[in-house]
């Protein structure tokens, strides 16, 4: 089971022939991801050659159109790896082509690219995660995103986030402890993204192979607080929680473009007493992510 | 990005959003023959001399003076204003020095009102707000009678429809108390509309007329703007270059942004530098946690460079207030190996003088821990964050 992805999802890289795109293909098909098909208006008909996680070659057939793409591969999922100003177009395509499922790994799309393509994504049966996010694993089945594959160890507990150097500081943990994960999810750091808390959190409680979830947030926004609402009213596994931001300044964007105490808004302190009455327990320090998951098992 | 207002208002003019007349000012010389222009041209004897800077409540903080005695006097109002500390709500203990004037003319005022719009990250559209209660914090209007904003969500699809902009100006009884009360109610639809069109074209990410006026002859005009652009839309609007006043920011936080690095001030004095926003902002809090005080956000990106790494440091230095580093790298991508190189190119560029605690996880992290103990410089290992924060705050704390 797991979450979103495994071992049969078959990947579209968009932007696979650009310098991000082409280093995290190869990574992705080291990993035994199933990448079936490339995109890059221009360079269809190229083939684009990775090695597997046996050492053997990987032929992948690069393509114009996401359309052929997924006509001539049978391609579910795809992930984005084209700039900025462009890849809110991508989404859509990807979203147009049939993809269940897209990725997003692009940091800096403009909020408004965001806003019409949600809109333009409204009633679709398509699921996009990020932007601005590391990505989705599965581990030991597969790995779309820019996410070190080899700090996961296949196991029991979800992880969802909007920061990705975060994540991995979580999952590093869990796997030091010898807990391994079902599927983690980085949502990203932009203000407005394609899947938010609520919508893993739902999917890990249906998900029979998750037993429990790490959920790391930050400041900026009220993702935090409408996650602590589902939680108490629904969720049936332990969570452990953390936010980040406790010293942030306001006013100032910390990063990522979400991340932001605007007009009093969206601080720290909301956040953790907003998971704390729902029954979070929130680590102390992002060194206790692990720990403070594990003393709720 | 920030703008100023008078920035801002000259956009409002291209979209034929009416505006009070006025002129920028950079020195007394020019602010005295600005108002000498406007009282010649309006033929009405009151100015008002504004400060420029990027901070709002400048009214409040005194940045704003009404004149109603000749050029004269603006030029004295405009020699208080020029170099002044102002300080608002907004701006910190320390005030922001103004170099800019606007200077505008004077307006009879029937009522203030309160135009807003922002992005909705929770229904992933604009929202624009509406409220009576013109001319003051809306924070404070936000927290205590949220009820007096008015709400409206624009369908980026369609964008702000004209009913919506009538619910607003019935919303807020714009007619009540003017002479003519139809043609207020249909030049307040008008100016939301258009403010709708440039939130969207020119990228936005928010807008606030505070206060949006009624004059006692029933017109409606933008009495202030406020105008931040989404920086991720810069590639796109090439204009923004020549907007952006430099001055208004922080020298070092600029040098940062310039080479590539998320940057920004803080009040302590231990200088963090980490690989990634979340893990950036979280290396700060357990800092603060084991009693420590973080002397900046420095985020180095997911693939920094040697040379971006050996930057990152003197910039940390910059400030004499820094006592020690903390170095906090989850190599993923980014290898362990090319963290420590830097670090190491950068103690011996520099000349390392403070204690440096260096915490490596990740890719190749045999491999960097060993480019470290065998570099020969003092710098101080850690296991764990928890454990590299505690190691720098004792280390400083004894400094």
């Amino acid at each position: 089971m797991a979450i979103l992805v495994n071992k049969n999802t078959r990947v579209v890289i968009q932007g696979i022939t650009g310098s991000a795109g082409s280093f995290h293909a190869k990574q992705c098909v080291a990993y035994g991801t199933q990448i079936v098909a490339g995109c890059t208006p221009g360079r269809g008909g190229e083939t684009f050659e990775a090695d597997g996680p046996d050492g053997k070659k990987v032929k992948i057939p690069v393509f114009d159109t996401m359309a052929d793409a997924v006509k001539q591969t049978g391609a579910d999922a795809s992930c984005i790896f084209v700039p900025a100003l462009g890849a809110a177009d991508s989404i859509l395509e990807a979203a147009d082509a049939g993809c269940r499922l897209v990725i997003a790994i692009t940091e800096g799309i403009p909020v408004m690219d965001m806003i019409r393509a949600r809109r333009a994504l409204e009633g679709k049966n398509v699921r996009l995660v990020g932007p601005n996010c590391p990505g989705v694993i599965t581990p030991g089945e597969c790995k779309i995103g820019i996410m070190p594959g080899h700090i996961h160890k296949p196991g029991k507990i979800g992880v969802v986030s909007r920061s990705g150097t975060l994540t991995y500081e979580a999952v590093g943990q869990l796997t030091a402890l010898g807990i391994g994960q079902s599927t983690c999810v980085g949502i990203g750091g932009d203000p407005v993204n394609g899947t938010d808390f609520v919508d893993v959190l739902k999917m890990f409680n249906e998900d029979p192979n998750t037993e429990g979830v790490i959920m790391i947030g930050e400041i900026g926004g009220n993702a935090e607080e409408r996650a602590a609402e589902y939680i108490k009213a629904h969720f049936k596994k332990p969570v452990a929680g953390f936010i980040a931001g406790t010293t942030a300044p306001p006013g100032k964007r910390m990063g990522h473009a979400g991340a932001i105490i605007s007009g009093g808004k969206g601080t720290a302190k909301d956040k953790i007493a907003a998971l704390n009455a729902a029954g979070v327990k929130v680590a102390p320090t992002p060194s206790d992510m692990g720990t403070t998951l594990k003393s709720m098992l | 990005m920030k703008i100023h207002e008078y920035q801002g208002k000259q956009i409002f003019a291209k979209y034929g959003i009416p505006v009070p007349k006025g002129y920028p000012a950079f020195s007394t010389e020019e602010a005295e023959a600005a108002a000498k222009r406007l009282i010649d041209e309006t033929g009405m004897p009151v100015v008002v001399v504004k400060a420029q800077i990027h901070a709002g409540g400048r009214g409040k903080g005194g940045g704003v003076k009404v004149v109603k005695d000749g050029p004269k006097k603006a030029r004295e109002a405009a020699d208080a204003l020029l170099g002044m500390q102002l300080v608002t709500h907004q701006t910190g203990p320390a005030g922001q020095k103004v170099r800019r004037l606007y200077i505008e003319q004077g307006l009879d005022i029937a009522r203030e009102l309160y135009l807003g719009m922002v992005v909705d990250r929770e229904k992933k559209r604009i929202a624009i707000m509406a409220s009576t209660e013109g001319g003051v914090e809306i924070e404070k209007v936000a927290a205590e009678t949220p009820e007096k904003i008015l709400t409206e969500h624009i369908d980026p699809a369609l964008g702000l429809g004209g009913w919506q902009a009538r619910k607003l100006a019935y919303g807020l009884g714009i007619g009540t108390g003017s002479p003519k009360p139809k043609e207020t109610v249909k030049q307040f639809a008008d100016i939301v509309g258009k403010l709708g069109r440039l939130f969207e074209k020119e990228d936005c990410s928010l807008l606030e007329v505070n206060p949006l006026i009624v004059t006692k002859a029933g017109d409606v005009i933008a009495l202030d703007s406020k105008i931040n652009f989404d920086s991720n839309a810069e590639g796109r609007h090439p204009e923004w270059n020549e907007l952006e006043d430099k001055d208004e920011e922080d020298a070092v936080e600029l040098e940062a942004k310039e080479a590539g690095l998320s940057y920004i001030n803080l009040d302590g004095d231990i200088g963090c530098l980490v690989n990634g926003a979340g893990l950036a902002m979280s290396t700060m809090d357990i800092i603060k946690h084991f009693g420590g005080e973080p002397a900046n956000f420095l985020d180095v990106g997911g693939g920094a460079t040697k040379e971006q790494v050996t930057k990152a440091f003197k910039i940390i230095l910059h400030s004499d207030e820094v006592k020690g580093i903390f170095v906090n790298i989850f190599g993923g991508i980014m290898k362990c190996d090319v963290i420590a190189e830097g670090v190491v190119a950068a103690a011996k560029e520099i000349g390392l003088s403070v204690p440096c605690v260096v915490r490596l996880e990740g890719t190749n992290v045999d491999l960097g821990k060993k480019i470290l103990s065998e570099s020969g410089l003092k710098i101080v290992p850690a296991g764990t964050m928890a454990d590299g924060a505690q190691k720098i705050v004792q280390l400083t704390r004894g400094a």
